[in-house]
C-alpha cells in the first residue's frame, strides 16, 4: 500500500561529527539517529518517506575514516570512503581484485562516487554486491560503541535483508576485506535486468588449486535469499575434485539449493536457481582458470 | 538560389539554449511569492470514503490552504469526456478531487497548498481519510465475467464500450478459407514516463480578470478551452503557455488533469501564484498509461497463404476512467490488418474498467498491440503454411498499384476512413530481407546451433495512420526592423524539433537562413487557433499549414518588392534574406519590403525612413494603404487533412538468447521506414531510434506492476525498468520516401513509428532462436527472463 | 474555504524549517546562503540559487538529469543535502560554455549529432561526461565503452545512439580520441 509518501525528505537534525568518538556520542544522544555517510541509500528512502530518523549524523568531516589502508596485507575501509575511491584505489587491487570486479556492478558512477562501501554493508541489501564480497572473502566490520570497539565477521553481521548485527549505538567505522590468498584465483559474474540495478544474482569465487585439483573453495552469492550466502554446497562439491566439466556442471547444480528468495517482478525461484547455477559454473571455471595462471 | 532546406540534415534552432541550462522548463519560471501544492492520494484501489480530517493539516505551520471536494465549488464536478463515441454509454470520468468514492491508486483525494513543497508534503500526511475498501478484480479476462467486483456500479460486467467495425464481407470470407490460424496475444501496461513530470504554475491577476496557466501539456489550446468552459471565464482571459516540455509521448495530450483546474483555482483564490510540480511517484500513480490488450485473431487463409479474411476480437483495459473515450482501441482495431491487403475484416472490441490508472495514449497508441497481434499471426500463418516469414509477407502485402487502398467500413479515430494512401510495401520488404541477411541466415543459424548457440531472426512489418485533423494554422510574420521570421502555430514542441523543420519550410518560401526563422509555439496568447501535438501529427498538418502560408508571405513580399524595384514579379527571386531581380545584383532586404509595406508616421530607426509619409517610394495621391490591403508581410492559413496519411516499416532482427541468464542480446537490428518525404532526414532518424528504444523497453523491461489488491508495485525507477544506454542495442536505419497524396508536402508523420513494431520483432526473434531448444510461442510482451526461462525449461 | 479566507490568514513567505548557513562554491562563484536542513542540493541549486539548467527527474537518484559535479566528481543532487556541499565546489550546466558565451566543444558536438531532443536529460548528461573528461581516467570510445559512460542517465527521447556519436565526437574536438 502507498501512502503519502511524496519525494522530498522529512524533517531532521542534522548533525555534524569531528572525529569517531564525538559520532559515537552523538549516537547515543540522539536515540533513532542514523549515520550520514554517503546517503545514496539512505536518502531515496527519506525522500520517499520510507525512512524519518528524527536526526543524520553527518561523518563525511571525519578525516581518520576517509581512508584505505592495507593492513597485514588486507584491506581496511574506512566509513567515509566512497564506493569509486575503493574502486580505483590501486593498493586494494594489488590486495584483492575482487573489490574493483564486484564494485564496477555497484549502480553507477556517479553513485560510486557519493556511496560509501560501509554505507552499503550497513544498509545490508540482500542482492547488494558488497555485503557477500565481505562474506565472501571472511571479511569483518568494526564497531564502535560507547563501550568501545569489537570486530564482527561478515557472517554474523548480515542477519536479515536490510538488518545487520549492529547495536543502535554503534558506529560502523570499518571493514575489512582480506586479501586474497597467493596464488588463488577469482571471479565475480553478475546479472541484473539493466546496468547498475542490485543483481537479480551475483556470485563470486575464489579458489585455490594443487594441481589439477581444487585445494580450497570459497563461493558466495547474492539476490537470491534474504541476505548474501556462502555456497557451501557448490565449495563442498568442489574441493578435493578435479575440475572437469562435469564436475563444475555438478557443482552449479548444487547452488540451487540455495536459493530462498521468493518469486518477484524480475525473476521466478526456479529462473533465479537456474540463474545461479549457470552464474556459479561461469565464476569457477574463471577463478580456475586464473588460479592455474598463477 | 539557395540550396534546398527542406530534406536536409539541419542543425537545430533550439539546442544552444537547451543546451547552456538557459531552457526554461516550468518548474524553471520564476513566480515570486509562489506556494506550492501537493496531494494526498487513494492508498486504495477501490473503497467507500467515510470521512476526511483536514483540521490538522490545516493547522500546520506553513500551510496555507487544503481543499477536498467540499470546498471547490464549481470543480466538484465529473470532468469532461473529451472524445464521445456511439459505443460508450454513461462513460465515466473522475472528479478533480474524489467524492465518496475512490476508483484506483493514486486518485487525487486531497490538495494541500502551502510555502513549499517540502511543507505541502509534511501536511498531507497529516490528513486523515477514513476508507471502506472494496472488492477489485485486476485481471482483464476476469473482470468482464459475471459476478466480478465492478469498477462502477452503473457498467456491468465492467464494459465501458463494446464496438465493432466490419469492412468486406467477412462471414463470406471465413466460409471459403482453406486454413485458419488462431492465437491470443497479449500486450502489457507501460508508461510514457517523460523525463520531465507533468507541471502546473498558474497566476491570477484580479485587477485585470487574467489568468496564466504555465503547463507541460502537449494541448495548452485544449487546456485553454478546459479551463474557460469550465471556470466560466472568457477565452482571452485566459491564456495557457506550454513552455519548453521534458517529454510527452502522449501523456500529457490528457487535459484537464486534475491538478489542472485545482492550481489555477487555487491561484485565483489564494491571489498568490501557485505550482504543482508532479514527482516521478505520482506520475506512475497519477498520470495516465497504456497498452493492455489482449487480442485473440484468426487469419482465414487460402493454402498458398492468402489472407481473405481476418477476425480479431480484444479486449483493452481503459483503466478506472475513459476521458479519452475508445480512441485507443479504435486505433488499435483500424491498424489490425497491418500492410496487407486482407479484403474482409471483422474485428470487435470491449474497453473495460479496471480499478488502476486512466487509459489515455501513449506514444504508439494501439498501434503496437495490433501490430503485435497480426505480426504474430502472420508468424503463425507462415509456420502453419510451411511458407517463410518473408514470403507470406510478400504476398499479402498491398502492391504499388493498388494505392490508394480503402478499408471501406472502418472509421479510423479521427472520424474518417481508412485510407493507406501511399507506398511501396514489397521494396521495403525486400529491403528489410536483404538488409537483415535472410538469404544466409539459415546457414549461419544451423552453425550456430551447433554450438548450442540459440540465436534467431526476427521480423514484423507496421503500419502508421498518421497526420490526423481536424487542422492547424500557421501565422507568418516577417519582422520590419530585423527581417527575421515569426511563425506561429497551435502546437507545442516536446523535444520534436518543430522550431526547426517549421523553420526549414519557411525558409525555402521567403529565402532567408533557417536560424532566422523564429518558430515560437505553445503559447494561446500568441496563436489562438488549432489542436494539439498527438498522432504524429505536427509535421503533416501544420508543416503543411506553414506551408501554405509561406507561399502566401511569399507571394506578398514579391509583389512588393517587384513594386520597390520597379520590376516584373516574375523576375524576383527571394535569396538570403533579400528579394533579388534574378540574374542582377539589384536586390532589396526583406526587412525592408517589411518595413515599406507597413506605411509609417514615425521613422524609429534609419530603415524605418523609407516607409514614412515624405519617402521617395511614399504614394501621394490616395490612401498610403490600399482598400483591402493589409499592412506588412504577414499572413495565416490552414491545412485540413481529409484523412489520416498511412506511414509504415519493416523490421528486422538477430537475437541471441543466452541459456544461462535468459537474456536476449540484439546483435543486429534494422529498420526500414517509410514516412513520405522527409523534411529533416536528421530529426526523422531521431524519432525513429527514441521510439525504437521505447520499443526495446515495451518489448523487454517495461510493465506497469500491480497485485491482486490494485496496489502498483514498480511505481520508480528503481523497479519500473526504462533501458539505459547500455540496454538499447544500435540500429541501421534506411529510409523510402513515398510522398503523400493527400498533401502538399507530401509527407507523412513519423512521431510514433519507431516504437510500434519493436516487440513483434524481438517475439518473432525469440521465437525463431529457442525453436530447437525447447521453446514454445511468445505471445506476450514484456518479454523477460522468467518468461525465456519458463519456455525453454517449461516451469 | 471562504472567498475571503485568504484575507484572514497571513501567507509565511518561507517555511519555519531549522536552517544552517552554507557556504559554496558553484561555477567559481563562492556564495553563503541560509537553507533549511532538509532541503536537497538539487532545490538549493534551481531555487536558492535560480540555476535552473540542472533538472529533477525522480528525486530518487535513478534518472540521472540532476548530476552536477561535486568536486570534480559527477554526483546526483537530488541525493545530496545541500548542507552537505558547505565548503564544496559545484559545477553545474551553467558552467559548461565557454568564457565568450559559445557553446562548448561537448556541447556543439551534442548539436551536431543531434544528440538531445527535449533537452530535459541533457544538463545531466553533459555534466557526467563532462565529469569523465575531467577524471583523466582513459576513455573507451568503443560504442559499449561509451553506452557504459553514459548507463547511469536516462533519456527517454534520443534512443541515445546520437548521444554516443556525440560523446565520441566530443572526444575528437576536445583532442581526446
Amino acid at each position: 500500500m502507498l501512502g503519502n509518501h511524496g519525494v522530498k525528505p522529512p524533517l531532521f537534525d542534522y548533525l555534524v561529527a569531528r572525529s569517531s568518538e564525538e559520532a559515537v556520542s552523538l549516537l547515543s544522544e540522539h536515540p533513532g539517529a542514523m549515520i550520514l555517510a554517503g546517503g545514496q541509500s539512505l536518502i531515496p528512502a527519506m525522500n520517499f518517506r520510507l525512512a524519518s530518523p528524527p536526526a543524520l549524523i553527518d561523518i563525511n568531516r571525519i578525516a581518520e575514516l576517509k581512508t584505505v589502508d592495507i593492513v597485514d596485507g588486507n584491506v581496511r575501509v574506512g566509513a567515509a570512503v566512497k564506493h569509486r575511491d575503493l574502486e580505483q584505489s590501486d593498493a586494494a587491487f594489488k590486495a584483492n581484485p575482487l573489490l574493483r570486479a564486484a564494485l564496477h556492478y555497484v549502480a553507477h558512477i556517479p553513485i560510486r562516487n557519493r556511496g560509501t562501501t560501509v554505507g552499503s554493508l550497513c544498509h545490508a541489501d540482500a542482492a547488494a554486491e558488497m555485503p557477500m564480497v565481505l562474506l565472501l572473502t571472511g571479511g569483518w566490520v568494526t564497531a564502535a560503541g560507547a563501550s568501545g570497539q569489537r570486530d564482527i565477521p561478515a557472517d554474523k553481521f548480515f542477519e536479515f535483508h536490510m538488518t545487520t548485527s549492529r547495536e543502535p549505538d554503534e558506529m560502523i567505522v570499518s571493514a575489512t576485506f582480506p586479501g586474497l590468498p597467493f596464488g588463488a584465483g577469482h571471479a565475480f559474474a553478475e546479472f541484473a535486468r539493466r546496468k547498475g540495478d542490485y543483481a537479480i544474482a551475483a556470485v563470486g569465487a575464489i579458489l585455490e588449486r594443487k594441481d589439477d585439483t581444487i585445494s580450497s573453495a570459497r563461493i558466495a552469492a547474492c539476490g537470491i535469499a534474504s541476505r548474501p550466502v556462502r555456497l557451501t554446497g557448490v565449495e563442498a562439491a568442489l574441493i578435493g575434485k578435479k575440475l572437469t566439466n562435469e564436475a563444475i556442471q555438478v557443482a552449479g547444480e548444487r547452488a540451487k539449493d540455495a536459493v530462498t528468495a521468493p518469486d518477484d517482478a524480475n525473476a521466478t525461484s526456479a529462473y533465479r536457481q537456474h540463474l545461479l547455477a549457470g552464474l556459479t559454473r561461469r565464476v569457477i571455471g574463471e577463478a580456475a582458470e586464473k588460479a592455474r595462471e598463477s | 538560389m539557395s540550396t534546398r532546406k527542406f530534406g536536409a540534415p539541419i542543425k537545430r534552432n533550439i539546442d544552444p539554449r537547451l543546451l547552456t541550462g538557459k531552457g526554461a522548463f516550468t518548474d524553471d519560471i520564476n513566480l515570486p511569492g509562489a506556494l506550492h501544492a501537493a496531494f494526498v492520494r487513494s492508498p486504495f484501489a477501490r473503497a467507500r470514503i467515510n470521512g476526511i480530517d483536514t483540521s490538522a493539516a490545516e493547522k500546520a505551520e506553513g500551510v496555507v490552504a487544503v481543499y477536498t471536494c467540499d470546498n471547490i465549488g464549481h470543480l466538484d464536478i465529473e470532468l469532461p469526456l473529451l472524445i464521445p463515441h456511439p459505443s460508450m454509454t454513461n462513460a465515466r470520468t473522475q472528479r478533480p478531487l474524489a467524492r465518496d468514492d475512490v476508483y484506483y491508486v493514486g486518485q487525487t483525494v486531497a490538495m494541500v497548498v502551502a510555502v513549499d513543497r517540502y511543507v505541502a508534503e509534511d501536511a498531507c500526511a497529516l490528513i486523515d481519510v477514513d476508507y471502506d475498501p472494496l472488492d477489485v478484480e485486476l485481471d482483464l479476462e476476469r473482470a468482464i465475467e459475471d459476478g466480478a467486483p465492478l469498477v462502477h456500479p452503473t457498467h456491468p460486467n465492467n464494459i465501458a464500450a463494446d464496438f465493432t467495425q466490419v469492412s468486406g464481407n467477412p462471414e463470406a470470407a471465413f466460409a471459403e478459407a482453406e486454413h485458419v490460424t488462431r492465437i491470443k496475444v497479449q500486450v502489457d501496461r507501460s508508461t510514457a514516463a517523460a523525463m520531465e513530470c507533468r507541471t502546473v504554475a498558474a497566476r491570477y491577476d484580479s485587477v485585470r480578470g487574467e489568468l496564466t496557466v504555465w503547463d507541460g501539456t502537449q494541448a495548452p489550446l485544449g487546456v485553454r478551452g478546459g479551463l474557460a468552459s469550465i471556470f466560466g471565464f472568457d477565452e482571452d482571459k485566459v491564456r495557457v503557455i506550454a513552455p519548453d516540455v521534458g517529454g510527452g509521448f502522449g501523456q500529457k495530450v490528457m487535459f484537464p488533469y486534475p491538478d489542472e483546474l485545482l492550481v489555477p483555482h487555487a491561484a485565483i483564490q489564494l491571489g498568490r501564484p501557485v505550482k504543482y510540480i508532479e514527482d516521478r511517484r505520482e506520475n506512475f500513480i497519477g498520470s495516465n498509461q497504456e497498452r493492455t490488450q489482449i487480442h485473440e485473431i484468426e487469419l482465414f487463409a487460402k493454402k498458398n497463404g492468402e489472407v481473405i479474411a481476418l477476425r480479431d476480437n480484444f479486449l483493452h483495459d481503459t483503466g478506472a476512467f475513459i476521458p479519452y473515450g475508445i480512441a485507443v482501441a479504435q486505433v488499435a482495431s483500424t491498424s489490425i490488418a497491418g500492410p496487407y491487403r486482407i479484403p474482409n475484416i471483422h474485428v470487435r472490441f470491449r474497453a473495460v474498467y479496471t480499478p488502476t490508472v486512466p487509459v489515455t495514449p501513449y506514444r504508439g497508441c494501439g498501434r503496437p498491440q495490433a501490430c503485435f497481434a497480426i505480426e504474430r499471426a502472420m508468424d503463425q500463418l507462415a509456420e502453419d503454411l510451411g511458407i517463410d516469414r518473408f514470403e507470406i509477407r510478400r504476398r499479402n502485402l498491398i502492391r504499388d498499384e493498388q494505392f490508394p487502398y480503402t478499408r471501406e467500413g472502418l472509421l479510423f479515430a479521427d472520424g474518417l476512413r481508412v485510407q493507406l494512401d501511399s507506398g511501396q510495401y514489397l521494396k521495403a520488404l525486400s529491403m528489410a530481407r536483404e538488409a537483415i541477411g535472410w538469404d544466409g541466415f539459415a546457414a549461419e543459424q544451423a552453425a550456430a546451433r551447433q554450438q548450442g548457440k540459440a540465436i534467431g531472426l526476427g521480423l514484423a512489418y507496421y503500419v502508421e495512420g498518421t497526420g490526423l485533423g481536424p487542422y492547424e494554422g500557421g501565422h507568418i510574420k516577417i519582422h520590419p526592423i530585423t527581417g527575421k521570421v515569426y511563425v506561429n502555430t497551435g502546437l507545442t514542441s516536446q523535444g520534436q524539433g518543430h522550431d526547426t523543420v517549421f523553420a526549414q519550410i519557411v525558409s525555402d518560401q521567403l529565402g532567408v537562413k533557417v536560424e532566422d526563422v523564429i518558430v515560437v509555439e505553445g503559447d494561446t496568447g500568441t496563436f489562438e487557433w488549432g489542436v494539439a501535438t498527438f498522432a504524429s501529427r505536427a509535421a503533416v498538418v501544420s508543416g503543411n499549414a506553414i506551408h501554405k502560408t509561406a507561399i502566401k508571405v511569399r507571394q506578398q513580399t514579391i509583389k512588393a518588392a517587384a513594386n520597390m524595384l520597379e520590376a516584373d514579379p516574375a523576375d524576383i527571386d527571394l535569396e538570403d534574406g533579400h528579394a533579388v531581380i534574378a540574374g542582377t545584383d539589384r536586390k532589396v532586404s526583406l526587412a525592408a519590403v517589411a518595413t515599406a509595406t507597413n506605411p509609417l508616421r514615425y521613422a524609429f530607426n534609419s530603415a524605418a525612413q523609407a516607409a514614412t509619409q515624405f519617402a521617395p517610394a511614399s504614394r501621394h495621391d490616395g490612401p498610403p494603404l490600399i482598400d483591402g490591403q493589409h499592412p506588412g508581410l504577414e499572413a495565416t492559413d490552414y491545412f485540413s487533412p481529409e484523412c489520416a496519411t498511412w506511414a509504415y516499416g519493416v523490421h528486422a532482427a538477430i537475437v541471441e538468447v543466452d541459456r544461462d541468464t535468459c537474456a536476449v542480446e540484439v546483435k543486429k537490428y534494422i529498420c526500414i521506414h517509410d514516412c513520405g518525404n522527409m523534411i529533416n532526414p536528421v530529426i526523422v532518424d531521431g524519432q525513429v531510434m527514441g521510439g525504437f528504444a521505447q520499443g526495446i523497453g515495451g518489448a523487454l523491461y517495461e510493465r506497469i506492476e500491480y497485485d491482486r489488491e490494485g496496489n502498483p508495485t514498480n511505481a520508480n525507477f528503481v523497479d519500473f525498468l526504462i533501458p539505459y544506454a547500455t540496454e538499447v542495442p544500435a540500429v541501421e536505419i534506411a529510409h523510402l520516401e513515398t510522398p503523400s497524396p493527400l498533401n502538399p508536402l507530401g509527407v507523412k508523420g513519423v512521431g510514433e513509428a519507431g516504437c510500434i513494431a519493436v516487440g513483434a520483432t524481438l517475439a518473432s526473434g525469440i521465437e525463431d532462436a529457442l525453436k530447437p531448444f525447447g521453446g514454445t510461442k511468445f505471445h506476450q510482451t514484456p518479454i523477460t527472463p522468467s518468461m525465456i526461462f519458463g519456455a525453454i525449461f517449461n516451469a | 474555504m471562504s472567498r475571503h479566507e485568504h484575507l484572514e490568514r497571513s501567507i509565511p513567505s518561507t517555511s519555519a524549517d531549522p536552517k544552517a548557513e552554507v557556504t559554496v562554491t558553484v561555477n567559481g562563484v563562492t556564495v553563503t546562503r541560509e537553507v533549511s536542513t532538509r532541503m536537497l542540493l538539487s532545490d538549493f541549486i534551481r531555487h536558492g540559487l535560480r540555476l535552473t539548467g540542472t533538472h529533477v527527474g525522480c528525486e530518487h537518484g535513478v534518472c540521472g538529469a540532476c548530476t552536477v559535479m561535486i568536486d570534480g566528481r559527477s554526483a546526483r543532487s537530488c541525493l545530496t543535502f545541500a548542507v552537505q556541499a558547505d565548503g564544496a565546489d559545484v559545477r553545474t550546466i551553467e558552467s559548461e560554455a565557454n568564457e565568450d558565451g559559445s557553446l562548448s566543444t561537448l556541447q556543439q558536438a551534442f548539436q551536431e549529432c543531434h544528440g538531445l531532443q527535449c533537452g530535459y536529460c541533457t544538463p545531466g548528461m553533459i555534466m557526467n561526461i563532462r565529469s569523465h573528461f575531467e577524471s583523466g581516467d582513459d576513455l573507451d570510445l568503443s560504442d559499449a565503452g561509451i553506452r557504459e559512460l553514459i548507463s547511469g542517465n536516462l533519456c527517454r527521447c534520443t534512443g541515445y545512439a546520437n548521444i554516443v556519436k556525440a560523446v565520441r565526437r566530443a572526444a575528437e574536438l576536445a583532442g581526446r580520441a
